[in-house]
C-alpha cells in the first residue's frame, strides 16, 4: 500500500516535479482562496482564471509554447480585466460580478480564438487544461516564486484585508489603505491564477484556489485555522490526484481537481462547521 | 481643548448624489466639545451630512473644514455595514478601534489589552470576547460597535441613528457613554429620531430637511413652528429643476 503511495515519486521524476508543483500551487492558492470566498469573490476567481486566456494566447502566437512569452501575456491580460472590471463597478452602477462576466466571457472568446489562429487542438488542450507532468525547471521556479511572494504579501496585507471584508466603511473612514489592498490583492489572484495556469490549464487553474477554501470552511471558523486547512487540503488533493492519475492512467489535472472535489463534497457532508450531518442531526437542544 | 474652538465648519455647504443637493447651503459652526442632535424627516439629508463630514461624500458645493484630521473622527454609520457572516471574535470587532495606534502591522501591546477590556466592560460585553460576531443579537451588535468607538478615543464622535431598534436598557447603557464623551470634551454628533431623548439629552440640536430649517439651542430649535416646517419637506426631486444661482463659499 506504502509502496502505491511511494513508488511512482521514487521512480520518476516527473511525478516529483509535479508534486512539487501542486504543493506550491497549493501554498499560494489556498489562503488566496480562503479570502476570495470570504469577500464572496469565488466566481472573481473563476472569472479571472478565463480572463488570463487571450493574453497567454497572444504569448503563444508569438513564441510558441514558451515560458515567459505566455506567463508575461497572462499576467498582462489578468491584470487589465481585474482593474477594468473593478473601475468599471466603482464608477458606475454595474456591480463588479456582472461586469466581470463581461470581460470575462470576452476573454475566453478571444482566448480561444486566437490559439485557434495557430495552434493544433493538441495546443488548445495543453492551454486549457495545462501539463502538470511536464513541468520545468523554469516553470517549478516560477511556480515557488509566486507561493513564496503570496504568502509575504498576505502576511503583510492580512489586517486591512481582513477589515475590507467585515467593514469597509470603517477602513474607509480611518485609513486610505482600502484601495490599494484591493487592487494587491487582485494582483496576487492573477498572479497565483497564471501560476496554476501553467500546471492545470486556463479552466481549472481556479480549481486548486477554491475547493480547498470552500472545504475549509466546513472544519473551522477561525480564518488563521482556515487558510491552513486549505492548503492542507491543496496537498493532499495534489498527491492523491497524481497516484490517481497514475495507476488509473487519468489525465493528472482533472484527477487533481477530482480529489479536491472530492474533498470539498466529504467536508461538505461531515464538516463540524455547518456540514449537512450535523445539520441534520443536530442533537437535542442545549439549556443555554 | 478649549470650549470656544471650532470642531467642523460648514462653509455654504451643499452635498448631494449626481447633481441633486441633499443638503442644500448648510452654513455654520460645530463649536468643539459640543453634544448635538441632528433631526428631521427621512430624507432629509441626515446622514448624507455625516458622510460628508467623514469626507466619504465630497462637497458638491462649499467647503467643510475640520480642527483635526479627518482621522481625529470616529464615524458609526447606520446599520453598518457590517458582514455578519464573516468568521470574526467580537474581541478581535473591537480591538479594530485601535486601528489609529496600531495601523497595518503594529501589534496590540499588553496595554491596549487591558483597553479592549475596559471597552468590553463598559458596554457590558464581558465574557462575549470568544463569541462570533454572526451570534450577537441587533443590540449586542451595537454594545460591541459601541466599544470600538470607545478605543478610537476620537475627539469628534459621530453616530448615525444609533438606538434605531435598539431596546430600552441597551440604549439608556449606550447614551451613558454619550453623556461621558461629552464630560470628556469629545464633540458628539448623532442623528436621531427620538424627539424626547434629544430634548433630555443633547443641548443642541441641528433641524434640516435639505435646506437647515433651524440650528442651536435645542429647545428653541424644536419649536412647533420649526418642525412643521421640516415636515414640509418636498420629498420628490423636480425633474425640471433649475440650476442653483444662490452665492457659493
Amino acid at each position: 500500500m506504502l509502496d502505491l503511495i511511494y513508488a511512482p515519486f521514487a521512480e520518476f521524476e516527473f511525478m516529483q516535479r509535479a508534486l512539487v508543483g501542486v504543493i506550491a500551487i497549493a501554498l499560494g492558492g489556498g489562503p488566496v482562496g480562503v479570502f476570495l470566498m470570504l469577500r464572496r469573490m469565488s466566481l472573481t476567481g473563476d472569472a479571472m482564471a478565463h480572463a488570463i486566456l487571450p493574453g497567454a494566447a497572444v504569448g503563444y502566437l508569438l513564441a510558441g509554447l514558451s515560458l515567459p512569452a505566455m506567463t508575461v501575456g497572462g499576467l498582462f491580460a489578468g491584470v487589465i480585466v481585474a482593474v477594468a472590471a473593478g473601475l468599471v463597478s466603482r464608477f458606475t452602477d454595474l456591480k463588479e460580478d456582472a461586469s466581470l462576466a463581461a470581460f470575462y466571457l470576452l476573454s475566453l472568446a478571444l482566448g480561444v480564438t486566437i490559439v485557434s489562429l495557430r495552434g493544433s487542438n493538441v495546443d488548445l488542450l495543453h492551454v486549457l487544461f495545462g501539463t502538470v507532468l511536464a513541468l520545468d525547471d523554469s516553470t517549478l521556479l516560477l511556480l515557488a516564486s509566486i507561493s513564496t511572494a503570496t504568502v509575504l504579501a498576505l502576511a503583510v496585507l492580512y489586517r486591512p484585508l481582513v477589515l475590507e471584508c467585515v467593514d469597509p466603511i470603517f477602513l474607509r473612514s480611518v485609513s486610505r489603505a482600502g484601495t490599494p489592498t484591493h487592487l494587491i490583492f487582485l494582483g496576487l489572484v492573477v498572479m497565483n491564477l497564471v501560476g496554476g495556469f501553467h500546471a492545470l490549464g486556463t479552466l481549472l487553474a481556479v480549481g486548486m484556489m477554491m475547493l480547498p477554501a470552500a472545504a475549509s470552511r466546513f472544519w473551522t471558523s477561525d480564518i488563521t485555522m482556515m487558510m491552513i486547512v486549505s492548503i492542507a487540503v491543496g496537498i493532499v488533493s495534489g498527491l492523491s490526484g497524481l497516484l490517481l492519475s497514475f495507476h488509473a492512467e487519468l489525465p493528472a489535472g482533472p484527477a487533481i481537481i477530482l480529489s479536491a472535489g472530492a474533498i470539498y463534497v466529504m467536508s461538505l457532508v461531515l464538516g463540524r462547521e455547518g456540514g449537512l450531518l450535523w445539520l441534520a442531526w443536530p442533537g437535542r437542544h442545549l439549556e443555554a | 481643548m478649549s470650549s470656544t474652538s471650532t470642531a467642523i465648519r460648514f462653509d455654504e455647504v451643499t452635498l448631494g448624489y449626481g447633481r441633486r443637493p441633499a443638503v442644500h447651503h448648510l452654513d455654520g459652526e460645530i463649536p468643539a466639545g459640543s453634544l448635538m442632535a441632528v433631526v428631521g424627516p427621512n430624507g432629509a439629508g441626515k446622514s448624507t451630512l455625516l458622510k460628508g463630514i467623514v469626507g466619504t461624500l465630497k462637497p458638491l458645493d462649499g467647503h467643510i473644514r475640520l480642527k483635526g484630521p479627518a482621522s481625529g473622527i470616529a464615524y458609526l454609520p447606520q446599520a453598518a455595514e457590517i458582514d455578519r457572516s464573516f468568521p470574526l471574535s467580537v474581541y478581535d470587532l473591537v480591538a479594530m478601534g485601535l486601528w489609529s495606534r496600531s495601523g497595518l502591522f503594529g501589534g496590540i501591546a499588553r496595554r491596549d489589552r487591558t483597553r479592549i477590556e475596559e471597552a468590553l466592560a463598559a458596554v457590558g460585553l464581558i465574557g462575549f470576547e470568544r463569541r462570533p460576531i454572526s451570534t450577537l443579537s441587533g443590540g449586542q451588535m451595537q454594545r460591541a460597535l459601541f466599544a470600538r468607538l470607545l478605543l478610537q478615543d476620537a475627539p469628534v464622535i459621530l453616530l448615525d441613528e444609533p438606538f434605531t431598534a435598539i431596546d430600552a436598557k441597551t440604549t439608556a447603557d449606550l447614551l451613558d457613554l454619550v453623556r461621558r464623551w461629552h464630560d470628556e470634551a469629545r464633540t458628539v454628533v448623532a442623528v436621531l429620531h427620538d424627539l424626547d431623548m434629544v430634548k433630555r439629552t443633547f443641548p443642541q440640536t441641528l433641524l434640516i430637511a435639505r435646506e437647515p430649517v433651524a440650528w442651536g439651542e435645542t429647545g428653541e430649535v424644536l419649536s412647533p413652528e420649526n418642525l412643521l416646517k421640516a415636515r414640509r419637506m418636498v420629498e420628490a426631486y423636480d425633474p425640471h429643476a433649475d440650476v442653483c444661482h444662490r452665492s457659493a463659499a
